[in-house]
């Protein structure tokens, strides 16, 4: 079923979330980043930050504490099966660390087609703010793939 | 190294990506994908074995750069995930300074498993102070 071009430009609800030290240090562990500037605060600050920086790609794991994540593509009648993390842009603005309250807010950007609609693209930025500061934009491309086609 | 010039190389050897490491990153992440983590689930739609989350490629490649300068130097980074990472594989991140101009140094991105097979493929802007 292709996707209506009307939903570009839509934007989701914003919500906003924290990170915790604790899921940082986790984090850390989990991609084997044992720079003690992402674990220990006080070698956080002895490199000048002010708490436990969020690494580049924490972010992208915190826009997935949105409570409403699934209704988007649920909305679109897009069975999550059939998806594939297609590509993934960060553009930074400014540091962000733990203990921030960041706020996340949707858009989407694009959607098109490959392949005579066999593979349909829906590109969505995600603004992602501390108060009124800009901390990063996170672009995702998400790939449907139609399982009838190419049969 | 904080002095990044045209033709430089870094790399970054990940470790084995064994069950544990997915069962760690899908809790670290939060994404939960059946796919990384579930062999019965993946079964079940006809996929063989869990494999590896790509944003836990990019997280590496990540690394790579935060290894090589201060996080706050990163001005941009992005992938196209090309190929799924099995299990037990252990991927290599490579990034090449393809050009320095302007205070801003240009990075090809790729990670890439034993046989050859290129997972991510990416670029990065970095400032150069």
């Amino acid at each position: 079923m292709p996707i209506d071009p009307a939903v570009i430009g839509t934007r989701t609800p914003a919500f906003s979330t924290v990170a915790e030290r604790g899921r940082l240090r986790f984090f850390a562990d989990a991609t084997g980043q044992h720079d003690p500037v992402y674990s220990d605060v006080a070698a956080a600050e002895a490199a000048g930050h002010r708490d436990l920086p969020i690494p580049p790609t924490f972010l992208f794991c915190l826009e997935m504490d949105d409570p409403d994540r699934g209704s988007f593509l649920t909305g679109l009648g897009i069975d999550v099966r059939t998806i594939l993390h297609g590509g993934q842009r960060f553009d930074f603005h400014a540091q962000a660390y733990a203990g921030d309250t960041l706020t996340f807010t949707t858009e989407v950007k694009d959607v098109y087609a490959k392949k005579g609609g066999a593979l349909e693209f829906i590109v969505r930025a995600t603004h992602v703010t501390r108060g009124d500061t800009p901390i990063a934009t996170l672009t995702s491309t998400i790939v449907v793939r139609d399982p009838k086609a190419g049969q | 190294m904080t002095t990044l010039t045209q033709g430089d190389r870094l790399t970054l050897e990940c470790p084995r990506i064994t069950r544990t490491a997915l069962a760690l990153y899908a809790g670290a992440s939060g994404d939960h994908n059946p796919v990384h983590i579930d062999l019965d689930a993946c079964r079940a739609v006809g996929i063989d074995d869990v494999f590896a989350h790509g944003m836990l490629s990019m997280a590496y490649l990540g690394r790579l750069l935060t290894d090589a300068v201060p996080q706050e130097r990163i001005a941009s980074y992005e992938v196209r995930f090309t190929s799924i990472t099995p299990v037990n594989s252990t991927p290599t991140c490579t990034g090449t300074v393809t050009r320095v101009e302007d205070g801003l140094a240009h990075l090809d991105l790729i990670v890439s498993l034993p046989d050859g097979t290129v997972t991510l493929r990416g670029s990065a802007v970095l400032t150069t102070d």
